[in-house]
């Protein structure tokens, strides 16, 4: 049985994680590949890579960094953050990302969707979609949320679906960095429009979010960085209770 | 031993290649007859569209070569689709080792499947060592029904070969080279048959 999937969320500058993450028995927290392994280990499904490098040279820094990762880790991971071009999707793939996530750059320029899944086919390409309800409607925002568009959230997923995205990370804006809960019924929406898998992520407190996510949210898989990060919950523990919940994962 | 990765220009070889090098093997990519024929082991990756990646191994003459090896062939994902005799994407005749047509998961589904999935009723060696419905990491929208050539099942919707073998030719559906231990411990088994 396909199972649920857990992915945690690394943001990474020049190489390096950030975010202040507190882990005990890491030598170096800010090492993303000491990281990564480590949450491999204690049951995570894929990672994702967020780079928020400012400069070009930083972001040089995450193509070494991509191909030291591939490396060393035997589960599937996405790379996304600042991606513009058929060109850098190339890079990072041939570098031994499996994925890239890619989110303003795709609302500029939809076609770049086509493109991207023709080359490199649609498996490889998840499109990050940042939405927040405005007026009641749920609508896309650029640049980690700070600036609206006038895009209907539901027509870009759908959008997104037929320009040949294999997955969707739907981040909501409004649930992001509070630890309340998932946008449940907003992914449940989400989840019944679409064909392809949704990745749900923003508002991750509790494994009883996780539960609700999947069960109430029909969500295929779950993003969250802070509470691994900060051991509020430890993945195995949280699968663990998945199981309990009927909830088929990897364990 | 020579192990060689066939190089077509479809597919994330860079990671089967990390995946080796994590079990203490060498491995060359290429897409050269000669070098592909004199190796011990051969690894015939893919991703990507069916068609597309057809046309990529007949512009190379690989889709005459690759059914005449004797020596174990591994197929992945793509790889073992195009081992089989025919892919309803894109209409393509594939290289007809499998004696099975592959088709489209319904749409009632989420398609792509993307994930973790059990894998069961292993009948091969090339299975030795991993324990009963254990997980493999799969992405893809199209699979190979259950035959006679099945080695092993997963289940997305409906029952499908997760792996097919005929002679020396071996396909897996899943990446074993992104499965974590144990899809480590498979392509230990193939490298070692």
């Amino acid at each position: 049985m396909l199972t649920k999937r857990i992915i945690p969320c690394l943001d990474i500058k020049n190489g390096r994680t950030v975010k202040g993450i507190n882990f005990k028995g890491l030598r170096d927290a800010g090492d993303p590949i000491a990281l990564a392994k480590l949450y491999a280990e204690q049951g995570a499904d894929e990672l994702v890579f967020l780079d928020i490098s400012a400069t070009e040279e930083q972001r040089s820094t995450l193509v070494h960094l991509v191909r030291e990762t591939a490396t060393q880790l035997d589960i599937p991971f996405t790379v996304g953050g600042g991606i513009k071009s058929v060109e850098d999707v190339e890079l990072l793939l041939k570098n031994g990302a499996d994925k890239v996530s890619i989110n303003s750059a795709a609302v500029k320029r939809p076609e770049l969707i086509n493109e991207l899944a023709t080359k490199f086919g649609s498996q490889c390409i998840v499109v990050a979609i940042d939405a927040k309800q405005v007026e009641g409607d749920w609508k896309v925002h650029l640049v980690g949320g700070k600036v609206p568009t006038e895009i209907s959230l539901w027509d870009w997923a759908k959008e997104v679906e037929n320009r040949g995205a294999g997955e969707i990370l739907f981040t909501s804006m409004d649930h992001d960095g509070t630890k309340n809960g998932f946008a449940q019924e907003a992914l449940a929406k989400l989840n019944a429009l679409v064909n392809i898998p949704v990745i749900a992520s923003g508002g991750a407190g509790t494994i009883d979010h996780f539960t609700h996510v999947f069960k109430y949210g029909l969500s295929d898989a779950a993003l969250a960085a802070s509470v691994f990060h900060f051991k509020e919950i430890e993945i195995i523990e949280l699968k663990q209770e998945l199981k309990r919940q009927d909830i088929p994962v990897r364990l | 031993m020579k192990t060689t990765i066939i190089d077509y220009g479809a597919g994330n070889i860079q990671s089967i290649l990390f995946a080796l090098e994590r079990l203490g093997y060498e491995a060359t990519l290429s897409a050269d007859a000669s070098e592909i024929e004199r190796s011990d082991k051969i690894i015939f990756p893919g991703v990507g569209e069916a068609s597309t990646a057809m046309e990529k191994l007949k512009a190379t003459g690989l889709h005459n070569l690759i059914p005449q090896l004797t020596q174990p062939v591994l197929g992945i994902c793509l790889g073992m689709q195009l081992m089989c005799r025919y892919s309803e994407e894109g209409n393509t005749q594939g290289l007809n080792i499998f004696d099975v047509d592959v088709c489209k998961f319904s749409s009632i589904l989420k398609v792509p499947q993307v994930g973790w999935n059990t894998v069961y009723d292993y009948k091969s060696e090339l299975f030795q060592g991993i324990s009963e419905k254990e997980y493999m990491y799969s992405v893809h929208s199209y699979y190979a029904p259950i035959v006679e050539e099945t080695i092993a099942c997963s289940q997305y919707g409906i029952p499908y070969s997760a792996a097919l073998q005929k002679d020396n030719f071996y396909g897996v559906q899943f990446h074993p080279e992104k499965s974590s231990k144990m899809g480590a411990r498979l392509l230990k088994n193939f490298l070692e048959l």
